[in-house]
């Protein structure tokens, strides 16, 4: 496991000049940064554990049995309501009367404007600078399975959200918990919700916040120069600032516009390059399938490709994690199922499409660098990471890649990042405020309370260096992970008696398509 | 049989010119009620941050009290104290789509509205929503100028 963690922090250390000036002593960043390490240090080590005796992370193997579960307990549900899902989206099924109510068109994009960003960007690079080509298809297939996991807790967040008499919902994991497992008749419930609030705060303040804010100042800091991490914190959090707490909703208001528009710009331009290099697309799916299973050399062999699959996977659609639960939740639906097929869609399209584009790109780019001789890939010094062009890895690496096809696009690369960061870390905001009112209260002194940490962790993630960063990330993600799985197999038999009943009113013709 | 006719309002004071003529043609067919609408612009394609979507459905609520308040309600009360029948609604959606769905589900003989076009790029390009409705409607529309 220390080999991964090695591996994370030297291999992605893409804020190589942030990190550089961090190592200066005394100046400011170094300072946030070791203290920063030192406290979350134990926290990380707990949740990326290795089972005794091999490198293979138990927190992984948790998500993907869970998926895996999930998948076989609702008989396949990600393929067999597919289309389903498809026709609710567009609205074949939604009552003419509840026009002007949240669509599911709206709750997915909504949902999908937290998890598509650099997870999607950054995160594939590093699953593919470490774990080499084959980790794609382990990330396709964990995206597939995750499909399960994700119809499986949206479900539950709409099925027991809170609807206040304002007319204002809140819903997510800690309200399916508390009230399922009391439904049920077991104890527990109310603890295993504040457990996911206190992880799903820290996750928020991590991956939701710190990622979010460091790999926007790599990004900024790789076009304008070198500066400290502190001054784009400082911005960030400003702007942040003036949108959550100064309700500024027009700031909110264009990010959401423009980052839909930026993912399919992104989707768009990796297709072009893509089918550009058509004739290599045999090959790159090639080095996908059989990289999955040998490794093709890559440090740790198929496993480093499987777990690096896995992981990013994860991180990237947070299927089992809880959090779009969250904005799920807002959808207005007299059928809460209905809302899990629309939410199964968003595994797919962050993973399965989204990720595997930049699989791809990176692949047929040629930055990762193979001996010719043996057709293997070639390591890096530290022998942690794929050897690449310029030695690159992250979102660098990615960035590399379009920029061999396109050499604009590393602009609207940077651009597309700094956006997703933004949108990111505003649908975070919301998702750890949700876990903040669920056990300090709603109100404006507690929401206040939370909004002001939220603004200053991102000072202190954009001042740090990435490893610490990325590792506490992924550990406070992945802990929401541990309780919302858990609480699922409990709860799950809930979603099969909606699953059963609505698809046998489906069936008989009682459930119908609205003429519009 | 009472025939039934639809007036579009929008709010704007070129709305009071549709209701004065529906008015008048109420009259003269005699056994006649007016619906009176007004349409909240919105897309369920739209894309919404996460507290817009949670706070969505007061909103709603919200949008339609005033809209009833402010255009309906007064609307409905000038041509009701004229003798006329009429009643008021507010739907959500896409102005002319709207228009149409109500005419259809009252089973009107005719739209009646406005028009509101000051011209501007996108209405260039996408034509505005009296023209959608002209270009449309199943039913006959009578847009006053």
């Amino acid at each position: 496991m220390k080999l991964v963690q090695q591996a994370l922090i030297t291999a992605a250390a893409i804020a190589a000049p942030a990190s550089a000036m961090a190592q200066e002593a005394g100046s400011l960043d170094a300072r946030v940064n070791a203290a920063f390490a030192s406290v979350t240090g134990p926290f990380v080590n707990l949740i990326f554990a290795p089972f005794p005796g091999t490198s293979f992370p138990w927190i992984v193997m948790w998500l993907v049995v869970g998926a895996t579960i999930f998948t076989l307990y609702f008989g396949f549900v990600q393929f067999r309501f597919f289309g389903h899902a498809i026709k609710l989206v567009k609205g074949d099924y939604s009552d003419p009367n509840d026009a002007g109510e949240v669509s599911h068109f709206q709750a997915l994009t909504t949902a999908l404007s937290g998890t598509v960003g650099l997870g999607n960007i950054a995160g594939v690079a590093v699953a593919i600078g470490i774990g080499g080509p084959g980790a794609t298809f382990w990330m396709i297939l964990a995206g597939l399975l995750g499909m399960a996991s994700k119809f499986t807790e949206c479900t539950l967040a709409v099925k027991y959200r809170n609807e206040y008499p304002d007319g204002t919902v809140s819903g997510g994991p800690m309200y399916y918990m508390k009230k399922g497992f009391s439904e049920l008749g077991l104890p527990g419930g109310g603890f295993l919700a504040i457990m996911f609030s206190i992880f799903c705060i820290l996750g928020a303040l991590g991956g939701g916040n710190m990622f979010q804010a460091n790999q926007a100042h790599a990004q900024i800091a790789g076009i304008v120069g070198d500066y400290p991490g502190w001054i784009t914190g400082v911005v960030f959090a400003g702007v942040v600032f003036a949108v959550i707490v100064g309700g500024i909703k027009s700031i909110a208001r264009v990010t959401e516009k423009v980052v839909p528009f930026m993912g399919i710009l992104y989707v768009v331009a990796s297709l072009i390059i893509i089918l550009a290099n058509y004739d290599q697309i045999g090959a790159a799916f090639g080095a996908i399938f059989e990289g999955a299973f040998t490794g093709l050399g890559v440090a740790g062999g198929f496993v480093g490709a499987l777990i690096q699959g896995f992981k990013r996977a994860a991180f990237s659609n947070e299927a089992g994690v809880g959090s779009a639960a969250i904005a799920h939740a807002a959808v207005r639906t007299k059928e809460p199922i209905t809302e899990g097929f629309v939410s199964l869609l968003e595994p797919l399209i962050d993973t399965v499409v989204i990720c595997t584009m930049t699989a791809l790109v990176i692949t047929i780019s040629g930055q990762l660098i193979i001996n010719p001789e043996t057709g293997l890939y070639v390591l890096n010094e530290a022998g942690t990471a794929i050897a690449t062009v310029g030695d690159t890895s992250g979102v660098a690496l990615t960035s590399a890649a379009f920029g061999s096809a396109i050499s604009w696009f590393p602009y609207v690369l940077a651009v597309a990042v700094v956006l997703f960061a933004f949108s990111t870390m505003i649908s975070w905001s919301y998702y750890g405020l949700k876990a903040w009112t669920y056990l300090f209260g709603e109100g404006k002194a507690s929401e206040l309370t939370f909004k002001i940490i939220f603004c200053v962790f991102i000072v202190i993630g954009a001042a740090a260096s990435l490893g610490p960063v990325i590792d506490f990330s992924d550990a406070a993600i992945f802990s929401m992970a541990v309780v919302n799985i858990f609480a699922l197999y409990f709860l799950m038999k809930l979603v099969r008696r909606e699953l059963n009943s609505y698809a046998g009113r489906l069936k008989s013709g009682e459930i119908k398509e609205y003429v519009h | 049989m009472t025939t039934k006719l639809v007036v579009g309002l929008d709010g704007h004071p070129t709305g009071e010119r549709a209701l004065t003529h529906a008015r008048r043609l109420a009259e003269l067919i005699g056994d006649c009620e007016l619906v009176v609408a007004y349409v909240v612009e919105w897309s369920p394609f739209s894309f919404q941050t996460a507290e817009e979507n949670a706070e969505r459905h007061k909103r709603r609520e919200e949008e339609i009290d005033t809209a009833m308040e402010r255009v309906v309600n007064p609307a409905v009360k000038k041509v009701t104290d004229a003798g006329i029948k009429a009643r008021g609604m507010v739907r959500h959606g896409d102005v002319s789509d709207t228009l149409i769905a109500i005419s259809k589900d009252e089973d009107a003989e005719q739209i009646i509205v406005s028009r509101t076009s000051e011209g501007g790029f996108a209405e260039r390009f996408f034509g505005s929503s009296t023209s959608n409705l002209v270009m449309s409607s199943p039913v006959p529309v009578t847009v006053v100028s």
